[in-house]
């Protein structure tokens, strides 16, 4: 377990508050879509904070607009990966942004171990520091497995 | 000596054409030196001023605002012959209008237009010397302030503005869809280096984005500055891998030379910071410079508005911070503390939004209220994240983000720092905060009415947000601004 106030990652908006139910999850969605933007469903087992690249379930949805469509993506994603990191993140086209607008999690592993930090003396105090997740000294697949 | 501005009231042009007269040696006033030109319409390329000026007793505002342009560009109090060695009219900033401002008798805007050869590519100093040079200090004006500025698309592009800013620094952070979360650490001055450290772990574990150094921590007796940025470093390391999000804390490299300020940002690159800070007193050119390192390292350049006040406040005299705002993002910084609205620094709502649009527009429309005079094209000069820092807590979350959307830092320094149950709770009470308003607002609820209430349920499974409204409720900075639009009454508010 973590030892940050939540006791989990706090990646994405809403990690401090308590999980999202489908019905919330489908107003956030439904804010999106009026916004113009187009919904992605990723997964990962490596949610390392500068792990950008989690796993695409299937391209952005960039035609799709009723939200019941995206949860039902969502939901495919949580029955294939019940005990990975699962987020959504939407797209915003427009130009001089053209970049991600919203990102929160959706499901999470049982266990959230965390991260371990290694440090690496050099010279003059000077310190060289490594965050590596206690999930991903096994491989992908097998991490947040029991 | 002659007095080059006339007294009295002629508001007729009165530029001599012909060249002999134009050149004898001697006075003439500045309207008949070709510094005024009410017919003239300014071209897409010239940079437009609009001047608010206070004549002396009895100095023709017409005159006077001639003064302006003349002062401001090529002229000198006696005519010179040398003039004629030149394209001396494409050099004179030309005084096209004048309105008196309403409600504020003795007081005039005046428009001034500057052809584009007069300003050096890509340098705000050349700039500034010329439009708040000699100017601000010329004798038949008793007061005179720059309100607003159009900058062409033309000079625009010789500028490469922020080094990342907002959307890339996102990226770069890998958060999105809410308002960024800081606290500057506290005490301002006299923590040792381990004993900031302390501070900056506590923040950023309990849930800040970003910890920062004040405008004065540079290096001091008490801490010097190797010692802050290795104690610092560690404490940020520390909370990304206790969260699993990139933290970050802004390191002052703020110095006495150039090559004091590259020796600091240098070596914060080599600890891994994601950011640097610098303070608006070290000057435009150092600004630049240190925005070219950034450029050149990814790194996110903090602008600390350390002495603007100065000259931004009074709304008689100076330049307003709209005008500063639109020469930071040119010059390079990615963030800029542009007020608070409801904190305890000055800045009326309107007003203080004008800024935020400045910072934050691909194209920034003609808004009065907001103090903006003129559009302006950004022409895809990339966007400053503003930064809103100074007595706010978190039960004005609300307001902050009804006020600023998701595109700025809010920073709580002594509502992170002082909450009654530690640092780490202090942060939580701000996150949680944070978190309920912007989902409360993209499920279609009115977060400025229904604010507190959604603040007061939050608290009802977050024990530290309870104790930090408990704390702060009844504090509020409700006094009037002195820096106000001229086109709408708009008290400062602080509910």
């Amino acid at each position: 377990m973590m030892t940050n106030p939540t006791g989990r990652l706090t990646q994405g908006q809403f990690s401090f508050l308590p999980d999202l139910t489908d019905a919330e999850i489908t107003l956030q969605i439904e804010y999106g879509l009026k916004k113009g933007y187009a919904w992605s469903v990723e997964y990962t087992d490596d949610p390392h904070p500068r792990n950008c690249y989690w796993e695409m379930f299937g391209m952005p949805m960039f035609d799709l607009k009723d939200a019941a469509g995206v949860m039902m993506e969502l939901k495919n994603c949580r029955k294939t990966f019940p005990n990975h990191y699962i987020r959504l993140m939407a797209f915003d086209s427009t130009r001089g942004i053209e970049s991600v607008a919203m990102s929160f999690i959706v499901n999470r592993p049982k266990n959230e171990p965390g991260f371990g930090l290694a440090r690496i003396e050099g010279a003059g105090r000077t310190m060289r520091y490594r965050i590596s997740s206690y999930a991903t000294d096994k491989p992908e697949g097998e991490r947040y497995a029991g | 000596m002659n007095q080059p501005v006339e007294k009295g009231l002629v508001t007729e042009a009165t530029k001599i054409t012909d060249a002999k007269t134009r050149y004898s040696a001697g006075v003439l006033k500045y309207r008949q030196m070709g510094y005024w030109d009410g017919d003239y319409v300014p071209k897409d390329t010239d940079t437009i001023c609009l001047f608010r000026i206070t004549p002396q007793e009895g100095v023709d505002p017409v005159e006077a605002a001639a003064a302006v342009a003349g002062e401001s560009s090529t002229a000198t109090w006696t005519v010179v012959w040398t003039d004629r060695l030149t394209a001396c009219d494409s050099y004179r900033a030309k005084a096209y209008k004048v309105e008196p401002v309403p409600g504020t008798p003795g007081q005039y805007f005046c428009w001034v237009a500057y052809d584009l050869i007069l300003f050096e590519e890509g340098s705000i100093a050349n700039m500034t010397a010329s439009l708040i040079g000699n100017v601000f200090s010329f004798k038949p004006l008793k007061a005179a302030r720059l309100e607003d500025i159009r900058i062409p698309v033309a000079y625009v592009k010789t500028f490469k503005g922020p080094p990342t800013g907002l959307v890339v620094e996102r990226e770069r952070l890998e958060k999105y869809g809410r308002p960024l979360l800081g606290a500057t650490t506290k005490p301002k001055l006299g923590l040792s280096g381990r004993n900031y450290g302390r501070v900056i772990y506590e923040g950023l574990k309990g849930g800040l984005d970003f910890m920062k150094d004040d405008e004065n921590i540079n290096s001091q007796p008490f801490m010097h500055w190797r010692d802050r940025f290795l104690y610092v470093m560690d404490g940020v390391n520390k909370a990304s891998a206790a969260t699993g999000e990139v933290k970050g804390s802004y390191l002052n490299v703020t110095g006495a030379t150039m090559e004091d300020m590259y020796e600091r940002a240098e070596f914060a690159k080599e600890l891994g910071s994601v950011v640097i800070m610098v303070d608006l007193v070290i000057g435009w050119t150092a600004i630049q410079s240190m925005a070219n390192w950034c450029r050149k390292h990814d790194m996110i350049m903090h602008m600390h508005r350390a002495g603007h006040g100065t000259y931004t406040r009074q709304k008689n005299h100076g330049v307003s911070f709209r005008v500063m705002a639109k020469w930071l993002r040119l010059a390079g910084c990615d963030h800029l503390h542009t007020g608070t609205a409801v904190g305890k620094l000055e800045g009326d709502p309107l007003t203080v939004q004008g800024y935020y649009n400045v910072c934050r527009d691909s194209y920034t429309k003609t808004d009065l209220p907001r103090g903006l005079f003129f559009d302006m094209d950004w022409a895809d000069t990339k966007k400053v994240m503003p930064v809103a820092s100074g007595g706010i807590h978190a039960g004005q979350m609300h307001q902050l983000i009804d006020l600023f959307g998701d595109d700025v830092v809010l920073q709580f320094g002594g509502g992170t720092i002082g909450h009654p149950a530690g640092i780490q709770a202090g942060a939580v009470a701000n996150r949680v905060a944070l978190e309920a308003i912007v989902k409360a607002r993209n499920e279609g609820r009115n977060i400025k009415e229904e604010g507190p209430k959604i603040l007061q349920d939050a608290a009802k499974f977050c024990t530290p947000l309870k104790q930090a409204l408990d704390t702060w409720k009844d504090v509020s900075f409700n006094y009037a601004s002195t820096d106000t639009s001229d086109y709408a009454v708009t008290p400062a508010t602080a509910m």
